[in-house]
């Protein structure tokens, strides 16, 4: 079974939102909603500031809260990849996945149903990199198999310290920031 | 220091969560409602023989009240949902894990529970409907025939009553990304909660319905007798002051596990901490403190306890106190609890 991760490097991340606009462009996302975005954090204080840049969305977790609380089933785990899915025709827009992600990552598409990133799973399954990776100008993303030992993202993780989002919220991200 | 800027921007998530507006709170409160009512008179068919000879007061309207006011409830979920043409996909599947899908189909077995209850009581609540269905008064009798199918009925009613009730809490308490709703503490909560405010309905109850067969105003001429009651001091009838005590347990336990709930949330960690100041020192502190503690447990409490060493006249102000209080209660929960977050907590 794969287990398909994504990790970004915020040494690199430049904040330029190219993979914002790729999405929205890729994925027709409702305009004044967004898929994924960029967030800042700055931490510290003068003159040991230090600054993150991270392009966020949702964290296709292991453990999905989202998934769980789901009444009809529309919230699934895809069986390629572990990718979290929703089918339109089964949401019943109940928001109860909206309330439950710790990330805030989904929204209610002016349609009615839940909406959120798909790791672009209509592209991974062409062997195409989702829309954001395969945009971004200083290459700071990276998609991959974490099953496989010999992809670019385990080789990634196995030698560059990194951090996921929340981890004590217990969902098991699979978004991971190389910092 | 830290400082956090995002570019999103999604409307009902940022700038914090506003998912569930007024649509929720009251489907909670109503669910909750309905939860008391049902093992209250659930409670009442088990212990007593059931004979339309004897008055059973205000249990003979509540059954067709509960069923009125779930089906309130009902509308209020579904206007609720942003898909509404798929609704019917909730009962195309159970998902053990989901608390939503478990409530959906407890409303399933509810509705027969209730339903029961209220052909059961018919001739006494509707006695005018019944005369001219004579049909309607055969089914209550043989319901009311045998003592086993109305025990039965009793039984359903509390039992699934009290699923309801603590159904209405787990809803949220199963929501794990809000640390203020994170407490399993908020099940048996919403339950008493709703049996304090099923106790204060049946007070209400108690003083619109016949007191014997025959004198009846009936379920249709309720509402003008709220207001008809609720402008002359009512005299106490049978079964009010147990009702009243009962409403004061009630209320006393439903203080009791808001403060473990509080307790358990102060305990735990910072993000639970920070939820919990929500409602103790944060932004809902002053309508937490005023309408539910103060005027929805505590007043209501004393002037219930004034009333039963008869130093005070019995009126409906402390009933209508407590389901005042049962409603800002739900309403405060949902709306400080989408502003509960986990990252508050980041360092
Ligand atoms: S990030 Fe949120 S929406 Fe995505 S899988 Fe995790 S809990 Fe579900
Ligand atoms: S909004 Fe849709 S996807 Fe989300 S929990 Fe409800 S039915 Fe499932």
């Amino acid at each position: 079974m794969s287990r398909y991760i994504m990790v970004i490097d915020t040494r690199r991340c430049v904040g330029c939102q190219d993979c914002v606009v790729a999405c929205q462009t890729e994925n027709n996302v409702p305009s004044g909603y967004c898929r994924d975005w960029i967030t800042e954090t700055a931490s510290g204080e003068y003159p040991t500031v230090r600054l993150e840049i991270r392009s966020e969305r949702c964290n296709h977790c292991d453990n999905p809260p989202c998934v769980h609380c789901c009444p009809t089933g529309a919230s699934h785990v895809h069986e390629r990849g572990g990718v979290v899915l929703v089918t339109p025709e089964k949401c019943i827009g109940c928001k109860a996945c909206l309330a439950s992600c710790p990330y805030d990552a989904r929204f209610i598409h002016p349609k009615g149903y839940a909406d959120k990133c798909t790791f672009c799973i209509h592209r991974v399954e062409r062997g195409l990199d989702p829309a954001c990776v395969s945009v971004c100008p200083t290459h700071c993303m990276h998609f991959g198999d974490a099953e496989d030992p010999l992809s670019g993202v385990s080789r990634l993780l196995a030698t560059r310290p990194h951090h996921t989002l929340l981890p004590e919220a217990g969902t098991k991200p699979r978004i991971y920031y190389l910092t | 220091m830290i400082e956090y800027t995002s570019t999103r921007h999604n409307p009902g998530i940022d700038p914090t969560l506003h998912l569930w507006g007024w649509e929720i709170p009251v489907y909670l409160f109503l669910g909750g409602l309905v939860a008391g009512l049902m093992m209250l008179s659930g409670y009442h068919l088990l212990r007593s023989r059931w004979d339309h000879d004897r008055a059973h007061g205000h249990y003979v309207t509540a059954p067709l009240f509960s069923l009125a006011l779930l089906s309130a409830g009902m509308l209020t979920l579904f206007l609720d949902l942003e898909h509404k043409v798929q609704v019917w996909r909730l009962y195309l599947t159970f998902r053990p894990a989901s608390p939503m899908s478990w409530g959906s189909w407890i409303l399933l077995l509810v509705y027969p529970a209730l339903a029961a209850s209220a052909l059961l009581t018919l001739p006494d609540s509707l006695p005018r409907l019944v005369r001219r269905l004579p049909v309607l008064s055969r089914v209550a009798a043989t319901l009311s025939g045998r003592d086993g199918t109305v025990h039965l009925i009793g039984f359903a009613n509390l039992v699934l009553g009290a699923m309801l009730g603590v159904y209405t809490g787990v809803l949220l308490s199963a929501l794990g990304a809000r640390p203020l709703w994170n407490s399993a503490l908020l099940g048996p909560l919403f339950l008493f909660s709703g049996l304090s405010t099923g106790a204060a309905t049946l007070h209400l109850l108690s003083h619109l319905t016949p007191r014997a067969r025959g004198d009846a105003p009936g379920f249709s001429d309720a509402l003008a007798s709220v207001l008809v009651t609720w402008l002359r001091p009512p005299s106490a009838p049978e079964g009010s002051r147990k009702l009243e005590q009962a409403d004061n347990s009630f209320l006393t336990i439903e203080l009791v596990l808001l403060a473990l709930f509080f307790g358990g949330l102060m305990t735990s960690t910072l993000a639970h901490q920070t939820g919990a100041r929500l409602l103790l020192t944060g932004p809902w502190a002053a309508p937490f403190w005023v309408f539910v503690v103060g005027s929805g447990i505590l007043l209501p409490l004393l002037l219930q306890f004034l009333q039963a060493q008869r130093r005070i006249q019995s009126t409906l102000v402390p009933a209508l106190l407590v389901i005042g209080g049962g409603l800002a209660l739900r309403f405060i929960l949902v709306a400080a609890g989408q502003a509960s977050h986990w990252s508050i907590a980041l360092p």
